[in-house]
């Protein structure tokens, strides 16, 4: 550990914050239709595209209009992505198939655009020996807007409804989605990508570089539009890396200041999503009690990461290395990048693994048991600690309303959250909404842990021998099922002998399960969510009394980090005990 | 409630709408951002020396001759093998086939409490007091060598060592190259970038800058 990586934490955080609270009430005022500094130029254009879409801008939409919406969107961008990578060799004229890749298998397809549908970005394909610059830029990267828009949309449909006075309606979602991309995601990309391009990421079309280098040996170096991917990648917390090793790449993430400038783009929308939440419900404090929550797991997640990795890991003792930092290295720097080092590393997994973001600038199987613990515990508890965009906001909420019910039985009030009553029909949509991402979660570890065909994803002899296998499958389900998307790179679902697809196949087992949970645990929450939102939208507002539980201090803050961690810890602590953990307490050595 | 085809026009057309906006027109109007206002970067920062591209700045390489036998080079596994060349600074293990591989970019996924793991470290330490230990003054033990020089990096082609790495390096090109260590000192200070904002990240030193400054002083 090192003054200079405990003053990356602090300066992250300070910046975090004094970013994330403007942007919160510029979101206030573009979901609640109020004047912006976008108007003049986008007024006109978000007119036209209402009408060719023939949406009636004004009118609004019960939950259930909003989530027949909401699925057929997501319907329709699922079968054209699918359409797109399934056909990539039809689109070599327009010249950005510059390495003549074909299309990737059926079944990986299947994975990726269901992955890239729910805002996972799980990926069992490397991007630079399997997909063209087009599948890239006009497939995946609309799916890394369009996807995070949806997230955002149901979480805002969620605060109408709580904040809602009277009627059913929830908004209209294609409204939403159109302002969420112009107004919210569209610049922010623009700022992030200038900013990314200045430290040296790339964004050009040009084939791929051949180099004679010092020593006369031949490197062929990658090239692609990566820039503006990149932006949206880290703000809608989608994660896929436009290279295999992701944000480890150097055109991906050049410098330790272009890491943090990715780090911020990906905590400040849901974080910022929070104040969003306070301004609009018209409680500033209530927002704050949500984001003091995330903030102190988050923190706590951060401090027992860097602890770990600065530590070191099993085997570098054992091979008689000095892990105390000494002149620029030190710690567990296996599978982690030399300008980054342990502090700028850990932070930027941390961050990406509490939000569904997922994207990686060092390698998570590589990370100590205790160090590889924390994205677990993340993880586990299902997206709450800021989450993806909007997606952390819902899932949160849902606890909310829980500790509300729970704290109303301890105290004996009737359960309260802003003025609306929590009765019977949202506390069962509640409590189901949550256990289905952890249901789907531990469902597909098992089958594939217990299944020859779910085995096959591991490589016994290298990466998975002895825990670590039972890690790695546990990793690729969770997350997929979180629709988190990073992954202990060992487990494989596509099995490519050479660049460019050719005799590629996928392992149809680790493909269609992980693709069926991921859409499974993305738009089973979100039906729950919206008919939380329809359930409390048209509730009369009860006036604040002296029976009335406060969720807006800190003993509220208590008793829903208390919640968030029992609910985890007992779902997976099992599970956790038997990969991470296990590995973390021992420091043995297996294989 | 709406009708079927109407509710999937919408959304069809919703796409279309969205992919023009943020497939097209977005990054196309990034890219002309960048080829303006940042080309180098924008291109990858390549190198060329003589008005040959020689690499990338930002993309590790590996600084290693191809064995030869009988004047053919000797393949392993369909790759050539190679041995580091003791004129160069060597960049850190690579988990990428070949080694710093920039095609087709890979994590080694080495686990912490692996065996496999022990004898990767245990290989990279022994190639690493091979090649440098002789040059060392007093000698190297597995102590000594810098965490960086053992660890695969996590993208196969890190560009950068650390500059522990980069100074126990330097007795060996001083001693090759027939230069004062004080110069190749000197050297590595000029080519170390210091942490972003003054904290972020860790000083490193960029391997194929220092080692074209090397070849400009000496041959």
């Amino acid at each position: 550990m090192t003054v200079s990586g405990w003053l990356t934490i602090l300066l992250f955080v300070a910046v975090l914050c004094a970013t994330a609270v403007p942007l919160g009430t510029y979101m206030a005022a573009v979901y609640s239709g109020r004047r912006t500094w976008l108007d003049p130029v986008l007024d006109p254009l978000e007119h036209i595209i209402y009408r060719a879409l023939g949406v009636d801008a004004e009118g609004g939409q019960d939950w259930k209009g909003y989530a027949r919406s909401l699925i057929f969107f997501s319907l329709v961008g699922w079968l054209m992505l699918y359409v797109l990578i399934r056909t990539q060799g039809l689109w070599n004229w327009t010249g950005l198939n510059t390495q003549s890749f074909h299309a990737m298998p059926a079944n990986v397809a299947f994975n990726t655009v269901s992955s890239f549908i729910t805002n996972t970005n799980w990926q069992y394909y490397s991007g630079e020996t399997t997909v063209s610059y087009f599948s890239q830029m006009v497939g995946l990267a609309v799916q890394n807007f369009a996807s995070a828009a949806v997230g955002m949309v149901v979480a805002v449909a969620l605060i109408r409804a709580i904040a809602s006075r009277s009627g059913t309606s929830l908004g209209n979602f294609y409204v939403d989605l159109v302002r969420t991309i112009l107004r919210v995601l569209l610049p922010l990309s623009i700022v992030v990508a200038v900013l990314l391009m200045s430290q040296g990421v790339i964004q050009n079309f040009h084939a791929y570089v051949s180099v004679r280098g010092l020593t006369g040996l031949v490197q062929m170096i990658a090239q692609g539009p990566v820039a503006s991917q990149e932006a949206i990648k880290e703000l809608g917390t989608n994660g896929g890396g436009f290279f295999n090793v992701n944000s480890a790449h150097p055109f991906e993430n050049p410098t330790a200041f272009s890491n943090f400038v990715e780090m911020l783009a990906v905590l400040l929308i849901p974080a910022a999503l929070v104040f969003t939440f306070g301004r609009l419900v018209g409680s500033r404090r209530q927002g704050l009690a949500v984001f003091s929550t995330m903030m102190v797991l988050f923190l706590g997640a951060v401090v027992v990461a860097y602890v770990a990795e600065s530590h070191g890991s099993p085997a570098q003792h054992a091979a008689g290395l000095h892990t105390a930092y000494r002149n620029g290295a030190g710690g567990n720097l296996e599978g982690k990048e030399q300008r980054f080092g342990i502090a700028s590393s850990v932070l930027f997994n941390v961050v990406t693994t509490v939000t569904s973001c997922g994207a990686v600038n060092s390698a998570l199987e590589s990370y100590t048991g205790i160090g590889a613990a924390v994205p677990f515990a993340n993880m586990s508890a299902s997206e709450t600690i800021f989450g993806g965009v909007g997606s952390g906001l819902y899932s949160i909420l849902l606890y909310v309303l829980l500790a509300v019910f729970i704290g109303g039985l301890m105290v004996g009030r009737t359960p309260e959250y802003i003025g609306k009553k929590i009765e019977a029909r949202e506390i069962k949509l509640v409590a189901i909404g949550l256990l289905l991402t952890p249901l789907a979660a531990l469902f597909t570890t098992a089958l594939a842990t217990a299944s020859r065909a779910g085995r096959a994803s591991v490589d016994t002899a290298v990466t998975g021998s002895g825990p670590q296998g039972f890690s790695e499958t546990f990793y690729a389900y969770l997350s997929q099922a979180n629709n988190n998307g990073s992954a202990f790179a060992g487990y494989s679902g596509l099995v490519q002998p050479q660049p460019g697809n050719l005799g590629a196949h996928g392992i149809t087992f680790a493909d269609l399960t992980g693709g069926l949970s991921m859409l499974f645990a993305r738009f089973t929450p979100i039906l729950f969510v919206l008919a939380v939102a329809g359930a409390l939208v048209s509730k009369r507002v009860a006036p604040v009394g002296l029976g009335t539980m406060r969720t807006d201090n800190a003993t509220f803050v208590v008793l829903l980090i208390g919640i968030i961690v029992l609910v985890g810890a007992l779902t997976f602590f099992p599970a956790l005990l038997l990969g991470p953990l296990v590995q973390g307490l021992t420091g043995h050595l297996y294989g | 409630m709406r009708s079927l085809p109407k509710d999937l026009a919408t959304a069809v057309l919703a796409m279309v709408v969205l992919t023009v906006i943020c497939g097209v027109l977005y990054p196309l109007a990034i890219t002309g951002i960048g080829q303006v206002a940042f080309h180098a970067n924008a291109d990858g920062q390549l190198v060329s020396v003589h008005g040959h591209l020689v690499g990338s700045r930002l993309i590790g390489q590996n600084f290693a001759d191809p064995e030869l036998r009988d004047g053919a080079p000797v393949l392993h596994a369909g790759q050539p093998v190679t041995t580091p060349d003791p004129r160069y600074f060597q960049t850190r293990p690579s988990g990428t086939t070949p080694a710093d591989n920039a095609a087709a970019t890979t994590f080694a996924n080495l686990g912490p409490n692996s065996t496999v793991t022990l004898r990767a470290i245990q290989t990279n330490i022994a190639a690493y007091i091979t090649l440098n230990g002789r040059y060392v003054p007093g000698g190297l033990t597995a102590g000594e060598v810098p965490v960086d020089a053992a660890d695969t990096s996590a993208s196969g082609i890190d560009p950068d060592i650390s500059p522990a790495n980069a100074e126990m390096q330097a007795y060996r090109i001083a001693a090759v190259r027939h230069l004062r260590l004080g110069t190749v000192r000197h050297l590595i200070r000029t080519y170390t970038g210091g942490r972003g904002l003054g904290v972020l990240g860790e000083p490193s030193v960029n391997v194929l800058e220092l080692n074209l400054a090397l070849d400009r002083i000496s041959h």
